[in-house]
């Protein structure tokens, strides 16, 4: 059923697609010129309300500024007005790219990052077997041997998880400022590297790879419809192959809109210093 | 998981000097981490309650100029032992001095000498814009605004002044104060012989071709034409009735600015008590006009062109306001060198709107100019820098704004006292560990979040909370929008 659902939805959206190039192509002399396409993900939703003639529209925006919920955006008759439709289609549209696309090349060779992959071969793949995307082969356990600090205090590493755009978006900003933190404790950070077609149990694979005493892994979040930019932080002390998921230590929701990806850099450090001090992490470790 | 969430309970003082009456209070503020396992923590005064009301003890006086301070200390000692609190339990609160007692000639070294005793963490402030604000949040004036969506002004009617704070939607909208109060006229014995007459009255009552003295004997009908009038002046200066040329002349301070739309008021502060019960008991009662003018007020175009909100404290609303409402809780995401803390009355220097505009490398000579202004004198005489910092800044330009700091900031910098720094953005922490790398770890920096203040306020900045993950902060408005 929901495939199907999908397979029409996609169906319509490429004859969308046609239709507008065909448009441009054939009748773009009769389009107004000055009339540029908006885009309708630019608009901030927190301030927008379609409440034709609100008796407090201060009051509102207020409500509307505690969520990203789309509440205030009117309807007409049943249903969604055109411009809130479209707007949820924008929205999904993104967060279908954000688990689609790849993390770029430029973005990996910018910041000179290591990068290696899981077993999948490709996304279809990385989405299809989650089992795969939580091993490397020995290739690529060979290439993190070679360029990796091994024993490291702290293993921090990048994997794109389900959000190319979150990683994109929020991981070097958040890995600054954590190295800068541990650094402040005067602790070293392992060398940080790529992981492509990464889910977060690879970390325990990478660990007993590099044996650092604090894996970290800045991952994509599965996107939503409020956001596609949000990262994931996952922290085990002595992580290993089948290691209780209990003794991860998450925090989630780092992006612009939630906790920004510097100041969860900062937090995360302290985190870190609280496990290498504790020993533990995950449920085991203490306030 | 609620089982995980860390609960701290912290004791709260409120004390208020007024002109007429003074009183204490105890609030247990309750603060809780409300956010779930997987983000950072979210720490929250989650409820305030007031666990201990003092006595109303009329204010001691030595003589019409000088509160008595030595009975003053004496009373607030008593009302702690029937509470069965010692100073040290008390971890924040703020003690005020309030109205015609702010004026006195030793209302600055009263303060002094409680502030010692009353805990650590307990701040001595006054003037009129804060008491007006805390005396609104007491009276639940801005909870009703922020519940109902609506503007809701707060006259807080005391002795000697009304305070009046409106508020929208839970935000502080405007403030002003008037020499409208119950006790500015009393009367000895002899039931409406004058033995005292304030001299701002004295003049209100001269421009109405009255003139009243010490000794005199009024008549009913002429108490109620003066305090007809005084409740004019709050009619004009809510804009009911066109301003007269008195209303400037009963204002402490500034005026309301009068453009927007009022859509309900609350009364509290002692005359509140006599306009909800005007029509029974004797003027003469408590010996002065606050009676009648309660009356006058009830009589008045207030109520009949404002829609009246019941005040959840009428005399008791700036006491239980300074203790339940003044102390804030700052993000949790916070940055804190060990052992700096508490500290108090810093001044602010809050970047403005513009200045947070310009590109980040000229923040530093932003600040420089600004830092000229405060005199910064004394080795200990500290200056936190505030602003919003509404941008999204990536590392780099945290690192750049860091710099820009240090350098804005070089003449607190070279003092022993700590670098504070104010955002009102989720920034602090990074900011924080930013700022103390790049001075090398030499400097204590107290580095907070999630608090808005502006320029001209003053805060304290109490010990850590709930794991050291959070400080209370109290921000002392002087003045407001003016």
């Amino acid at each position: 059923m929901e495939a199907k659902i999908k397979q029409l939805i996609e169906d319509v959206l490429r004859e969308m697609g046609k239709e507008s190039g065909a448009s441009l192509e054939s009748s773009a002399p009769q389009l107004p010129a000055e009339e540029p396409l908006v885009d309708l993900t630019k608009e901030d939703l927190k301030e927008q309300l379609l409440v034709p003639d609100p008796s407090n529209r201060e009051a509102y925006l207020k409500f509307k500024g505690a969520t990203a919920s789309r509440i205030g955006i009117w309807r007409t008759g049943p249903r969604y007005l055109t411009q809130s439709l479209l707007r949820f289609r924008a929205d999904h549209a993104i967060a279908q790219d954000a688990v689609f696309n790849d993390v770029s090349a430029d973005f990996i060779n910018e910041w000179g990052l290591l990068e290696i992959k899981t077993k999948c071969v490709d996304k279809d793949q990385f989405l299809t077997r989650p089992d795969f995307g939580r091993e490397l082969d020995n290739e690529n356990a060979e290439l993190l041997r070679k360029n990796c600090q091994a024993k490291a205090r702290v293993q921090v590493y990048v994997a794109d998880g389900l959000s190319s755009t979150a990683v994109e978006k929020n991981a070097k900003d958040t890995y600054l400022a954590l190295e800068q933190g541990l650094e402040g404790h005067g602790i070293k950070v392992g060398t940080p590297f790529f992981l492509r077609y990464g889910r977060v149990p690879a970390m325990d694979a990478v660990a007993e790879i590099l044996h650092p005493e604090v894996t970290v892994v800045l991952i994509g979040e599965r996107p939503g419809l409020a956001t596609a930019e949000s990262m994931s932080c996952y922290m085990a002390y002595n992580a290993s192959v089948g290691m209780p998921e209990a003794n991860r230590t998450v925090l989630s929701n780092i992006h612009r809109g939630g906790l920004p990806a510097v100041e969860a850099g900062a937090h995360i450090a302290d985190v870190v210093k609280k496990m290498l001090d504790q020993k533990a992490s995950g449920l085991d470790l203490k306030k | 998981m609620t089982g995980n969430r860390v609960k701290e309970k912290i004791l709260s003082v409120g004390i208020d000097i007024g002109t007429t009456t003074t009183q204490l209070v105890f609030s247990r503020l309750t603060l809780e981490n409300t956010a779930s396992l997987v983000t950072v923590p979210r720490i929250e005064i989650i409820a305030k309650e007031v666990v201990f009301r003092s006595t109303i003890h009329f204010t001691p006086l030595k003589s019409q100029h000088e509160i008595d301070e030595q009975r003053v200390r004496e009373l607030i000692e008593r009302e702690y032992q029937s509470a069965g609190i010692t100073p040290e339990q008390v971890q924040t609160g703020a003690i005020i001095i309030t109205g015609e007692a702010a004026r006195k000639q030793n209302a600055e070294s009263v303060l002094r000498a409680l502030s010692g005793l009353a805990g650590e963490f307990v701040v001595a402030t006054a003037g009129p814009t804060l008491e007006g604000i805390i005396a609104g949040k007491g009276a639940g004036a801005e909870q009703e605004s922020k519940k109902r969506g609506a503007t809701v002004v707060n006259l807080d009617i005391g002795g000697g002044t009304t305070n009046i704070a409106v508020f929208r939607n839970g935000e502080v909208l405007d403030t002003a104060c008037l020499d409208i109060g119950g006790r500015l006229i009393r009367f000895g014995d002899g039931r409406g012989e004058v033995n005292y007459i304030a001299d701002k009255l004295r003049s209100l009552t001269r421009s109405m071709n009255l003139s009243v003295t010490e000794n005199q004997t009024l008549s009913s009908g002429v108490i109620e034409t003066i305090a007809t009038r005084m409740a004019g002046i709050i009619e004009e200066i809510l804009g009911l009735v066109p301003a007269s040329p008195q209303l400037a002349t009963m204002l402490t301070d500034h005026d309301l600015k009068r453009d927007y739309q009022i859509d309900y008021v609350s009364f509290s502060g002692g005359v509140a008590d006599c306009i909800n019960r005007s029509q029974s008991g004797d003027d003469f009662r408590y010996g002065d006009i606050g009676v009648a003018l309660g009356r006058a007020i009830a009589n008045s175009k207030i109520p009949q062109k404002l829609q009246v909100l019941e005040a959840v404290e009428t005399i008791r609303a700036t006491v239980v306001g300074a203790g339940s409402h003044t102390t804030a809780i700052s993000g949790s995401t916070i940055s804190v060198s060990p052992g700096v803390l508490p500290m108090q009355n810093i001044p602010v220097l809050k970047l403005s709107a513009e200045d947070e505009t310009l590109p980040l490398e000229q923040w530093g000579e932003a600040i420089l100019r600004k830092v000229q202004w405060f005199n910064l004198g004394g080795e200990k005489q500290n200056l936190a820098l505030a602003f919003s910092g509404t941008r999204n800044l990536g590392f780099s330009e945290v690192t750049t704004l860091a710099k820009e700091i240090i350098q804005g900031m070089k003449e607190v910098l070279c003092k022993t006292c700590p670098l504070v720094v104010v955002i009102e953005k989720d920034l602090a922490k990074v900011m924080g560990q930013t700022l103390r790398s790049q001075l090398e770890f030499k400097k204590d920096v107290i580095c907070i979040d999630t608090i808005k203040v502006e320029n001209g306020d003053y805060i304290d900045i109490g010990r850590e909370l709930v794991d050291g993950n959070v400080v209370p902060v109290i921000v002392k408005t002087l003045v407001f929008n003016y």
